[in-house]
């Protein structure tokens, strides 16, 4: 696999030589563990794993508390509190669902501000890139379907204003919106469905997950200087690599035993920080909250979202509004065409750290404005922060690769790691 | 140092996320209550005490249908006697029984009942469906600080009359500087001295209303303890068991990064 030269698995014993003719299972296994992985690989290479771990973490908890959780408009608020007092450990379970989905985001958008700085989506690499746009899609529905089933005044009212969103597509809006509610509003249909789909669309990130890890397996893993491992001879590729095992899986469990003990006590001691208290009132269809706000991590597309307030041509400002939030998804998936830069890692960039960063200040100043009332000064930091978005996708990167002139990039891996690790001289240099 | 930037920042992002809750008018105060922190716990007689409140107040109009009378005895809350907890609840509340299709006297398996009138909301989870911090500018780190502030916000309003009332089309309504929009349709419920505590513990209204608003913290978060519990145990745990594969990785790795 990888292309990268290294040894395979060889069946020693009689039952496995029997085995691996028929299924070569374990040396799907073998090859999978033990790819050569960039030695260079630093801290920011550790979400992979805590996003594999959230997801299964989502998945067992999210199965025990279907057991306990019931789907109807009268009893859903209900169970939940049921729950909370009465099953065993139960409160222990949803609130590590809870805040797993929290634990979640945040492992995605580090994993996607790493790509985005290190140039992980260019080319070989756009299939792994688009797979994982697709994978944070279905994660935002996944979440958004998850905090309705509380019926909680937030879960309520946050579907009413999310679905609302497809009734203001001009022609089929009305009928579509009615079409995904099952109904005129949000109803027990809603949470029926909203429940069935909760279920479903984890699998189906599991399946996309397996062709994401299939297509950087293929191409190889990025690294911090965005040199190709050298496929020139097995010697090479081992000058380049270490294999995954055990040198990352250790690398990795550290980092995801010290994420967890954060989890942990966020879990414990402050599990309801990251929520909003209005979801522990039943939902009321006739009792509208002063200010529907989304969980933080849909914020910074609930600016753009909010960031038209005007109508342009025939277009009215909502659905304007929806397709920039749309719009926003979209840009950074094109991300691989509209950089032209011939250097991948952002570390060799010196004008493009600067847009960089800049991009991910604008990200917490939408999550910011996404979660204020849309008054005074916030509609327009919006606006700033929603053009910057798509600026830096669409005129930023594709300018950048022709006017900047990029430092010197190390000639392999080998020459970075070395950098930083000298050999045999002892002179000691910081870590990455 | 770019790190650290990029963690505070972290921090400020999630913070906006935590910090939006309705905006009451007037300031709310941190009240050190035994739970808070990460050693906190219920005061077992403060507990008492405030079901003492809610009984002899409360009650009248407002329910608390999330809790069963049988939790009372629960350790870690009010932590009464199973037989006090059966007095207490056939003593005090009558259910409706769909079996003999007739009210009877409340058994400690049942719940206690709803809200007695319409516009009274139930209380079961009132401590965390109210926050009382969001500062500053939104940002909501004072919820890291000292809470999300629920029972802050139950005390603050209960001490937050001034005394002012209005009639708006027909209904009475009276002025509280913390409730949104300044004006609520519950009357002052209680003033100094209106419930006797066993324990002669000060009976004020600012007492009785602290005392109150941690037994609400208790019917919203009975697991409270437990969890706090959970929380020390998994955090030493798991800083153990990161220190100990923080070692292994450095042994691992150290042949690669020549520091052998």
């Amino acid at each position: 696999m990888a292309g990268i030269p290294h040894d395979h698995y060889e069946p020693g014993s009689k039952p496995e030589k029997w085995l691996h003719k028929r299924l070569p299972i374990v040396g799907l296994l073998y090859d999978t563990l033990m790819i050569p992985t960039p030695k260079n690989l630093n801290w920011m290479w550790i979400w992979g794993i805590i996003l594999t771990f959230c997801l299964a973490l989502q998945i067992i908890t999210g199965i025990v508390l279907a057991m306990h959780y019931t789907p109807h408009v009268d009893l859903a608020f209900d169970s939940i509190e049921h729950i909370m007092r009465d099953v065993n450990g139960g409160w222990a379970i949803r609130y590590m669902h809870m805040n797993g989905a929290s634990l979640f985001f945040i492992a995605v958008y580090a994993h996607i501000f790493r790509g985005l700085y290190y140039g992980s989506y260019k080319a070989p690499r756009e299939i792994t890139w688009i797979i994982g746009m697709l994978i944070y899609l279905a994660m935002m529905a996944t979440g958004f379907l998850g905090y309705v089933l509380p019926w909680g005044q937030m879960s309520f009212w946050g579907a009413t204003v999310i679905t609302g969103l497809f009734g203001a597509i001009p022609g089929i809006g009305e009928s579509l919106q009615t079409w995904l509610l099952g109904g005129p509003a949000v109803d027990n249909a809603t949470l029926n469905r909203f429940f069935s789909l909760h279920y479903l669309l984890p699998f189906v990130i599991a399946g996309l997950v397996v062709v994401h890890i299939w297509a950087f397996h293929t191409t190889g893993n990025n690294n911090p200087s965005g040199v190709e491992v050298r496929r020139t001879s097995k010697a090479d590729a081992e000058k380049d690599t270490v294999p995954f095992w055990p040198y990352f899986v250790i690398k990795d469990m550290f980092a995801l035993l010290v994420i967890l003990t954060i989890f942990m006590a966020v879990v414990g001691f402050m599990p309801n920080y990251l929520g909003h208290p209005d979801n522990y009132i039943e939902a009321n269809a006739l009792s509208t909250p002063a200010h529907i706000v989304p969980e933080w991590y849909y914020l910074p597309f609930y600016a753009i979202l909010r960031a038209i307030t005007f109508d342009v041509l025939f277009l009215d400002a909502k659905f304007l509004g929806v397709l920039m939030m749309f719009g926003s998804i979209a840009v950074m998936a094109l991300a691989p065409w509209t950089d032209t830069s011939s250097v991948r890692s952002g570390k060799y960039r010196p004008s493009f750290k600067w847009w960089f960063w800049l991009l991910v200040l604008d990200f917490f100043v939408l999550m910011w404005a996404g979660a204020r009332p849309a008054e005074g000064l916030v509609p327009t930091i919006s606006l700033i922060g929603a053009i910057y978005w798509f600026a830096y996708f669409l005129v930023i990167l594709p300018l950048l690769g022709i006017l900047e002139k990029p430092l010197p990039v190390p000639e392999t891996i080998e020459a970075d790691f070395d950098a930083h690790y000298p050999p045999k001289d002892a002179s000691a240099s910081a870590a990455e | 140092m770019k790190k650290t930037l990029l963690s505070i920042a972290v921090a400020f992002g999630l913070a906006t996320g935590a910090a939006n809750a309705e905006g009451a008018s007037g300031h709310i105060e941190n009240i050190p209550f035994s739970f808070d922190g990460p050693f906190g716990s219920f005061d077992q007689n403060q507990l008492q005490r405030g079901l003492q409140v809610y009984t002899e107040v409360c009650a009248a109009c407002h329910g608390l249908r999330q809790v069963a009378f049988r939790t009372l005895a629960d350790k870690g809350g009010p932590h009464y006697s199973a037989d006090q907890v059966k007095a207490y609840a056939a003593e005090n509340f009558e259910v409706f029984d769909a079996d003999l299709d007739e009210d009877r006297a409340a058994r400690p398996s049942d719940k206690f009942p709803g809200s007695n009138i319409e516009n009274a909301p139930d209380l079961s989870l009132m401590a965390k469906a109210r926050a009382g911090f969001h500062g500053p500018a939104g940002l909501g780190i004072n919820q890291v600080l000292y809470g999300m502030g629920g029972p802050e916000y139950i005390v603050a309003i209960l001490n937050g009359y001034t005394g002012e009332t209005k009639t708006q089309a027909g209904v009475t309504l009276y002025e509280n500087t913390i409730f949104p929009g300044g004006w609520i349709a519950m009357a002052p419920p209680m003033e100094d001295g209106r419930v006797e505590y066993a324990d002669g513990h000060s009976n004020d209204v600012h007492h009785m209303s602290e005392d109150v608003a941690a037994f609400l913290m208790w019917t919203a978060e009975p697991k409270l303890m437990a969890r706090k519990w959970l929380g020390f145990v998994s955090v030493f745990m798991l800083g153990l068991m990161s220190i100990l594969l923080y070692l292994t990785n450095k042994k691992l790795w150290a042949p690669i990064k020549r520091k052998d």
